[in-house]
């Protein structure tokens, strides 16, 4: 085990997969040259040179599209966007290609490829530039979607997303870039659509990933100091969804609160809302709630971002009300 | 001016008391240290004295009357006084004329547990609001959901008040009344529930329902214990009991484990740096838990003499609270009732408590022979958060060291 940031972990899982396979290649905007917009590359395009680490023009139709095109002819490319704010542009190649070709063709085209960036808010980036899309990838049948909390997470699921036969969106975070943990070295695989209980309680479940997963955290310590013992469950993958871990601890706690870093309306927290009451009802001793944004687009002053943002004491809110503690 | 006397906290776990005796009546003049009445607390009958002098104008409380801490008991002042202000309507305490005449304690307790039944609680018309999980609980337990209360929002029944309620059938046939009715062989008695069981109650649930008690039981060679006391005793000096020893070789095995001689405190655990042990004495009506200070400093002689005091004055109600607060571990003992083993509930703040058996003789097999032996079972009750299972035993043979050897007591 090494301690690794976020962005070394990354790296790592792209560099071991590029040595084991060489049909395996990275593109994007400045991910040579300049080493990573946010230095996940850094070192790469000196190991593995020009024709495996390439950088594109800022043009994502067009370099998602030969991502496709490269995958459909038998190569795994790895398509990096500098954020998945900019992959809009390029979401017909996404939405429509990727995700369907595989289907369309009867599974005779396989579409072994990955879109992996960073997804959602960094701070105060202002309206266009603080989205998450896990709920949208999600929501359209034909891609797996992949949004981790911790450096081994990311480690482990990225070379699984990039050994998978399946376009993958693997969302990552600029604000999570620099966060260390512990990696296990070499072949660390961890299989797609499967969670974690990453803390045990008894009193409720927390259902959160990405960066709400410390949130979530953050808010847990707290309860614990009242006597209240959360069960945190990172899911890890959003789709396919480990609904069976979920559902296994609200059959325990009979109580869930959903901590998700995007809109209230058809998000990934409604999804997961609706299984637990389908699959658990009779276990539910309060409704299942869930802290979101709220339904407004990312406010660029300080006070406002603030108020915008899930937090701890949302969270802690969210638990009193399901406990009966208020 | 006129002061007006309110309840004084006299325990720190008092929360009302009741005027057990009023020592002067209206008209009567006091000096500051007078003491004008006694109060029965959640622990003792304490004395209320007054720290100004005057004249009593009014007595606002009736002998046997429980008044809340800071409720009205009295006014002092000048003879001929406007004293409508003080005993106005709006102090803490209900006013005594309105207190009097609702039902006294016992009566009301039953009307309590009744109530749900006779007033089930839909808001929604006439639907029943339970959440999902309360709903299959009741259909396993056979709980009637529309007599029970919701505590939930909008009155909805959650799982807890389901646990809470009671399973008895809906309701009982109207028709079963042509059996004869077997002739009681005594009158139902209902007793009204004195400051002491209410703290007992009290005290004793909070720590039973909150703190996660486990227990483990030793068996205890008692052999030596036995030859050393009557040693001890024949010298006609002292009179030690099998309790002193015990007290006394818990007290040393609780400073070597200080695990055990702790408290939780909602956030941290605290060891305490004294060892105050407290020894259950039963007494009319309940009981208390006097404390012997700095329990492992002492020897065997003054444990005896202490505890024997103790005891005494705890019968006698005269123990002042400071003799039963601080304790930092108990020792309950029922062997001199024939109590082969039992499992006490553990005294808050305390993590751990000390059940005490009898000394049974017993055939025990020693070198391969069967001899006669004397053995004591002795339970610890731990609140889990506080100790876990391993600290527990290795505290418990630490005491049976003591015991089976009382002379590395000496060491």
């Amino acid at each position: 085990m090494a301690e690794l940031q976020f962005r070394e972990a990354i790296r790592e899982a792209l560099s071991e997969e590029m040595r084991r396979d060489e049909t395996v290649f990275i593109m994007g905007e400045e991910v040579a040259e300049y080493d990573g917009a946010y230095k996940v590359t850094q070192g790469m395009l000196a190991e593995f040179g020009p024709k495996r680490v390439i950088d594109t023009p800022i043009s994502e139709l067009g370099f998602a599209g030969i991502g496709v095109g490269a995958a459909m002819n038998g190569l795994r490319p790895v398509v990096e966007f500098m954020t998945f704010n900019f992959a809009l542009v390029g979401i017909d190649q996404i939405l429509n290609n990727a995700a369907k070709i595989r289907y369309m063709s009867g599974g005779q085209v396989p579409m072994p490829m990955v879109f992996r960036g960073p997804n959602a808010s960094a701070g105060q980036l202002g309206a266009t530039h603080s989205v998450s899309f896990e709920n949208l990838y999600a929501h359209y049948p034909g891609l797996k979607v992949i949004c981790t909390s911790e450096p081994a997470d990311a480690k482990g699921l990225l070379k699984s997303a990039i050994r998978d036969d399946n376009p993958v969106i693997f969302l990552e975070s600029e604000q999570m870039y620099g966060l260390k943990g512990e990696v296990p070295e070499g072949e660390h695989l961890i299989p797609i659509g499967k969670g974690k209980v990453k803390r045990e309680g008894k009193d409720v479940t927390l259902v959160a990933h990405g960066k709400m997963y410390h949130v979530a955290v953050k808010a847990a310590a707290e309860l614990a100091k009242n006597g209240v013992e959360c069960e945190i469950i990172d899911p890890r993958t959003i789709k396919p969804f480990d609904l069976p871990l979920v559902l296994e601890s609200v059959r325990k706690t009979n109580r869930c609160v959903i901590v998700d870093e995007a809109h209230p309306f058809a998000g990934t927290s409604a999804e997961v809302g609706f299984l637990i009451q389908r699959e658990a009802f009779d276990h539910l001793d309060a409704p299942v709630l869930r802290v979101t944004l709220p339904d407004t687009p990312a406010p660029f002053s300080r006070p406002l971002f603030d108020l915008w943002y899930p937090s701890a004491k949302q969270v802690i809110d969210a638990v009193n009300a399901v406990t009966y503690r208020n | 001016m006129a002061i007006l006397i309110d309840m004084p906290k006299l325990s720190d776990t008092m929360q009302e008391g009741v005027i057990a005796k009023w020592n002067v009546k209206v008209g009567d003049s006091v000096n500051p240290g007078d003491i004008i009445a006694e109060v029965e607390t959640d622990k003792a009958t304490m004395d209320v004295e007054v720290f100004d002098g005057g004249t009593i104008l009014a007595i606002l409380a009736e002998e046997g009357q429980a008044i809340p801490l800071g409720g009205k008991m009295a006014v002092i002042g000048k003879p001929g006084e406007d004293i409508s202000a003080l005993v106005g309507g709006d102090a803490p305490a209900a006013a005594p004329k309105a207190a009097a005449p609702s039902a006294p304690a016992p009566a009301s307790a039953p009307a309590q547990a009744a109530a749900p039944a006779s007033a089930p609680a839909p808001a929604d018309g006439g639907r029943v609001l339970a959440s999902p999980l309360a709903k299959s609980i009741a259909k396993d337990t056979g709980v009637d959901l529309s007599r029970v209360q919701g505590s939930g929002p909008n009155g909805r029944i959650v799982a807890a008040d389901v646990r809470q309620a009671p399973t008895v059938p809906a309701a009982a046939p109207a028709t079963a009344a042509p059996v004869a009715v077997p002739q009681a062989a005594a009158e139902d008695r209902d007793i009204r529930i004195s400051q002491m069981r209410k703290t007992i109650a009290k005290r004793l649930a909070e720590s039973k329902f909150t703190s996660p008690h486990f227990y483990e039981t030793i068996d205890i060679d008692m052999k030596q214990a036995v030859s050393v006391r009557e040693a001890l005793n024949a010298s006609g000096e002292v009179k030690i009991s099998f309790n002193d020893l015990v007290v006394k070789a818990a007290a040393m095995a609780l400073r070597k484990h200080p695990a055990v001689n702790s408290s939780w405190l909602g956030d941290t655990i605290r060891e305490h740096g004294a060892v105050n042990v407290a020894v259950a004495v039963a007494i009319e009506d309940g009981l208390v838990t006097p404390v012997i200070r700095n329990t492992d400093l002492k020897g065997l002689a003054a444990i005896s003499a202490e505890t024997r005091d103790l005891a005494k004055r705890a019968r006698d109600r005269k123990l002042a609270p400071e003799e039963w607060e601080g304790s930092t571990f108990t020792i309950s003992n029922l062997g001199m009732y024939g109590i082969e083993e039992f499992t006490a509930i553990i005294n808050p703040p305390n993590a751990c408590i000390l059940a005490v058996g009898a000394i049974r003789d017993v055939p025990v097999v020693e070198k391969g022979a069967v001899v006669p032996g004397k053995r004591m079972k002795v339970t610890l009750s731990s609140d889990h958060r506080v100790v876990d299972g391993a600290v527990a035993a290795q505290f418990l043979n630490t005491l049976r060291g003591y015991l089976e050897q009382p002379a590395t007591m000496l060491l």
